[in-house]
């Protein structure tokens, strides 16, 4: 028998539990004699914490203890990174509870535990915090001049500049025939999880053992960060995931509640169950996005890009966390995305202001920089009078040229190169799909009061961030396999791929392998999480060795029973057979086989979008009449999840847009505060969307030949939206720098447009 | 503990009994004292209808109402709409058009489509986008999600 589940379109296992209700996310599981917390956070964006009473909420119904800095003796721990983990972030990094300072709004100072969630609560207006009002830095250009720091002892709210470089970029401008420069920014977005956070903790003091529920992501590196915080060796504690309703990059990264929850628990040798509500997730959960960027392009008259050069802004928010650099990280390095450019100069500065902090949010850096370039592109072709398409079609990187080299990132010495593939292809196939001939005449066209548009862009996409992952396969006492990843799953159906990975190995029926275990610290030695579009390709080829290593076990085992040539045994099914006779698998039970999977290198999937829209000039609103993604992948385990993954991330990619944006104050008080405010992509907003898969051009880093494929829909959106508008606009000169393209701010260029014509 | 109130209603059928404060909403009723968690809560404001449940048929947030308003009510929730024996036509239809990732919003959506699909079998696209415009997904970008339901029409014409 010759499998074949990998590349077929299978219908996920997790959907059997999910339909009936019957998933068990963290708030699911109950405990007895369990206390809940509830978290005071700052009201104040930045202040000096004068005094913090507790005594009268002591008081209140219900209420068991409440926990400040104070009960920490020699201060709360730091919540170190996880990511670039430079020293130079250490004096940023944030405390696990307000400390001397508040620096945003939504800071944890005090928790509160009580009987039940609502006491708890109850309580927060008995708590008596006094704090001296700092001047809030509302975003970068305050932050810059430095008048108001967020962290004294540094003098500056600059905590690091990225440098990205490839070849000599000002020779390259003081020679070049055409330059543009643009300044364009991005709004401030987050990985809006429908799932807020939880976790929930129980210390066994007897047994020493300290087990956290809701631990996701990266449970094996939350668990190190744990131990060094509370002063436990990583065996004395377990961390469990539970299902997870959504993690995009945001959630299952070590936040303050990591360490306040699991040491109120140790606090008072009670379990405690902490779960986030909406509006405090708003505020609590990390932020993403907000860049503006200063952005010069160097071009030949034909087109040609000769060389990018610029600066980046990011509004960090208060602190560093744990990933929060990798967006301005990316920013630098994927500035180019998928074209060819000889020379590249970036510089990305990484400010603090008083906001929620930030961290990734699926395509982290890459949206904001596809947004960039490729409304410069068009910008270039319309002032250069030359194709849109033609300038990409002259500028993408061909197969011939792989594997490309990148700019290189400094201080992290980030040196990288592209792995494979033909990127005109997907533009090609996109135009083809989206019938080029027939819509680009309706380009500008003005057909019952709404202007048609057509946007284009290409990207690329990273993933497979190494360094290591582990699998482990196990014969069950029935005669089934176990399959245990140490990745983890966020709801992408990774229980569903891996099985489909090991059947094939193991050539035997896709049942056959009964349970796929991931996420929790006790399944390997070893495990490293869901991020960067990983899963698949790390855990995956993980999966391939340990069927390699299972098989080759199980056939020495074999050959003993049977009286044969370990070479001579094979798994047919639910047995071992060999030379004339067999023995069932379920005799093997408790066999067992660890795999890893070593990668230095990265995967780059890339493609293009292509949309249609219309957009109404009275309004200022924009309507979809067709959008189509094209990605080459590498290889599609499962198409009809890379797909889901595809649609999922433009949908969400769409609402960073138009839609979604963390707007605050100049005194650093949010004014989105509920999903009211924060507007989300609903089902009636795009319903015209396409997804094309490709996998001709495989990986040849790992031995599956599959590319992260998370963040393909996302990375595009907004620079597909925007040249769309522009391409719709473009009789009145309208050019969108800055995103979402509201109904308000689409008004505001028409405005613009309107004063301008009239002059 | 703060005041309470005994409410009697009905939920998949079966009566049932709570003893509650009288500002506990529905789904915390559902989800912890009754330990029916496949109703989620999403947003606790009425905008995600992750807490969707049926209620005298008609599909409710179950964070804006008080537990104690269901008196004498008949509630379904998601677990009301399965079986163990096999999947419901509408939720084979969710898993054979990918209508769900991580399944957090799915029991909302679950609801929703069936109170819709009872009332309206011969619904169009537009209507469906319509009526699920109420819940927010934000795994699935929709467009399996309307597929599914769409599909599942057969299952509940007459
Ligand atoms: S939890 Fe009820 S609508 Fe969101
Ligand atoms: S499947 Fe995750 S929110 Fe809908």
């Amino acid at each position: 028998m010759k499998n074949t589940f990998i590349g077929q379109p299978m219908e996920r296992r997790e959907d059997l539990r999910f339909l009936r209700g019957r998933g068990e996310y963290v708030d699911d599981v109950a405990l007895p004699g369990l206390l809940h917390a509830a978290i005071l956070r700052s009201s104040v964006a930045h202040g000096k914490i004068k005094s913090i009473d507790t005594s009268a909420a002591l008081k209140r119904p219900g209420v068991h203890t409440v926990i400040t800095a104070a009960d920490m003796p020699g201060g709360p721990p730091i919540v170190p990174m996880r990511l670039q983990p430079l020293p130079e972030f250490k004096p940023f990094e944030q405390p696990a509870i307000a400390h001397e300072k508040v620096r945003y709004v939504g800071e944890p100072i005090a928790v509160v535990l009580a009987a039940t969630a609502a006491q708890a609560e109850d309580a927060f207006d008995a708590i008596e915090v006094e704090i001296e009002e700092l001047p809030a830095v509302a975003d970068w250009t305050v932050a810059q001049r430095n008048n108001s720091v967020l962290f004294d002892k540094q003098g500056t709210n600059r905590s690091m500049v990225f440098e990205s470089r490839k070849g000599d970029a000002d020779a390259a401008f003081a020679s070049a025939p055409y330059v543009r420069k643009e300044r364009l920014r991005t709004g401030r977005h987050y990985g809006l999880t429908m799932e807020p956070r939880g976790v929930m903790a129980t210390w066994d003091a007897a047994k020493g053992m300290l087990t956290i529920y809701g631990a996701a992501k990266v449970p094996f590196f939350n668990r190190r960060i744990l131990s060094a915080q509370i002063g436990l060796p990583v065996e004395q504690i377990e961390m469990i995931e539970n299902d997870v309703g959504g993690g995009y990059g945001a959630r299952g990264e070590f936040y303050p509640e990591d360490f306040l929850i699991p040491f109120a628990a140790r606090h008072t040798g009670r379990p405690v169950k902490w779960i986030e509500d909406r509006r405090e997730n708003l505020i609590a959960m990390n932020h993403a996005r907000e860049e503006e960027a200063i952005l010069e392009v160097a071009c030949a008259r034909d087109g040609t890009i000769l060389a990018i050069r610029g600066e980046v802004h990011t509004d960090m928010g208060a602190y560093m966390r744990t990933n929060g650099a990798v967006g301005a990280r990316n920013v630098s390095q994927f500035m180019a995305g998928p074209y060819r450019v000889p020379h590249v100069k970036i510089d990305s500065s990484l400010w603090m202001t008083n906001k929620t902090p930030v961290g990734t949010y699926r395509g982290p850096g890459r949206f904001e920089a596809n947004f960039f370039l490729e409304r410069m592109i068009d910008m270039i072709a319309e002032e250069l009078r030359i194709d849109r398409i033609d300038m990409r079609r002259r500028n993408l990187i061909t197969a011939k040229e792989q594997p490309y080299p990148i700019a290189t990132v400094q201080p992290t010495n980030a040196v990288d190169e592209y792995d494979s593939g033909h990127y005109p292809e997907t533009l090609e196939r996109a135009l083809q799909e989206i019938d080029w001939p027939r819509v680009s005449k309706l380009q500008g066209k003005l057909v019952d009061g709404k202007y048609h548009g057509i946007g284009v862009v290409c990207f690329i996409e990273g993933g497979a961030a190494g360094p290591k992952e582990t699998a482990r396969l196990e014969v069950n006492g029935d005669g089934t396999i176990s399959l245990y990843l140490g990745t983890s799953s966020v709801g992408q159906g990774v229980e569903t791929i891996f099985a489909q990975i090991a059947a094939d190995a193991l050539e035997v029926s896709i049942e056959r392998i009964r349970h796929v275990h991931h996420g929790s610290t006790a399944y390997v030695s070893d495990g490293y999480g869901a991020y960067h579009s990983r899963s698949t390709v790390m855990g995956g080829s993980a999966v391939l060795d340990a069927a390699n290593n299972f098989l080759a076990a199980l056939r020495e085992a074999g050959a003993k029973r049977l009286g044969c040539d370990a070479n001579a045994v094979t798994l047919d099914e639910d047995k071992l057979t060999g030379g004339g006779k067999s023995v069932p698998l379920r005799e093997f039970a408790g066999l067992t086989q660890e795999g890893v999977f070593l990668n230095k290198k990265h995967t780059y999937s890339y493609g293009s979008h292509v949309a249609h829209i219309t957009v109404d000039p009275k309004l200022g609103r924009i309507e979809i009449i067709d959008y189509v993604v094209v990605q080459d992948v590498g290889r599609a385990i499962n198409p009809l999840t890379v797909k889901g993954q595809m649609i999922g991330s433009l949908v969400q990619g769409l609402g960073g847009a138009v839609l979604e944006d963390l707007k605050y104050d100049e005194n650093g008080q949010i004014l989105t505060g509920s999903l009211a405010d924060y507007l989300l992509p609903l089902a009636s907003d795009f319903p015209n969307l396409r997804g094309v898969v490709l996998d001709k051009y495989p990986s040849p880093i790992n031995p599956l030949g599959a590319k992260g494929a998370g963040e393909g829909g996302i990375i595009a959106a907004g620079g597909c939206m925007a040249n769309a508008v522009a391409n719709a606009l473009s009789s009145l000169g309208v050019q969108p720098r800055q995103l979402p393209l509201s109904p308000a701010y689409i008004w505001e260029l028409l405005q613009q447009a309107g004063r301008k014509a009239a002059e | 503990m703060g005041w309470r109130m005994t409410t009697k209603f009905e939920v998949n059928g079966k009566p049932v009994s709570v003893n509650v404060e009288p500002r506990m909403t529905l789904a915390d009723c559902l989800r912890h004292e009754l330990r029916l968690t496949g109703t989620h809560v999403g947003c606790e404001h009425g905008v995600c209808g992750a807490c969707t449940v049926l209620v005298d048929g008609e599909a409710v947030r179950a964070c804006l109402m008080l537990a104690v308003q269901a008196e004498g009510a008949k509630v379904v929730t998601v677990e009301g709409l399965s079986n163990d024996a096999d999947l419901t036509p509408l939720q084979k239809s969710f898993r054979k058009h990918h209508a769900l990732q991580c399944g957090f919003c799915t029991p909302g959506f679950i609801t929703t489509a069936h109170a819709l699909l009872t009332e309206e079998p011969d619904c169009d696209a537009d209507r469906v986008r319509e009526v699920l415009s109420g819940n927010i997904c934000r795994c699935t970008g929709y467009i399996g999600i309307v597929e599914a339901v769409l599909d599942a029409r057969a299952a509940y014409k007459k």
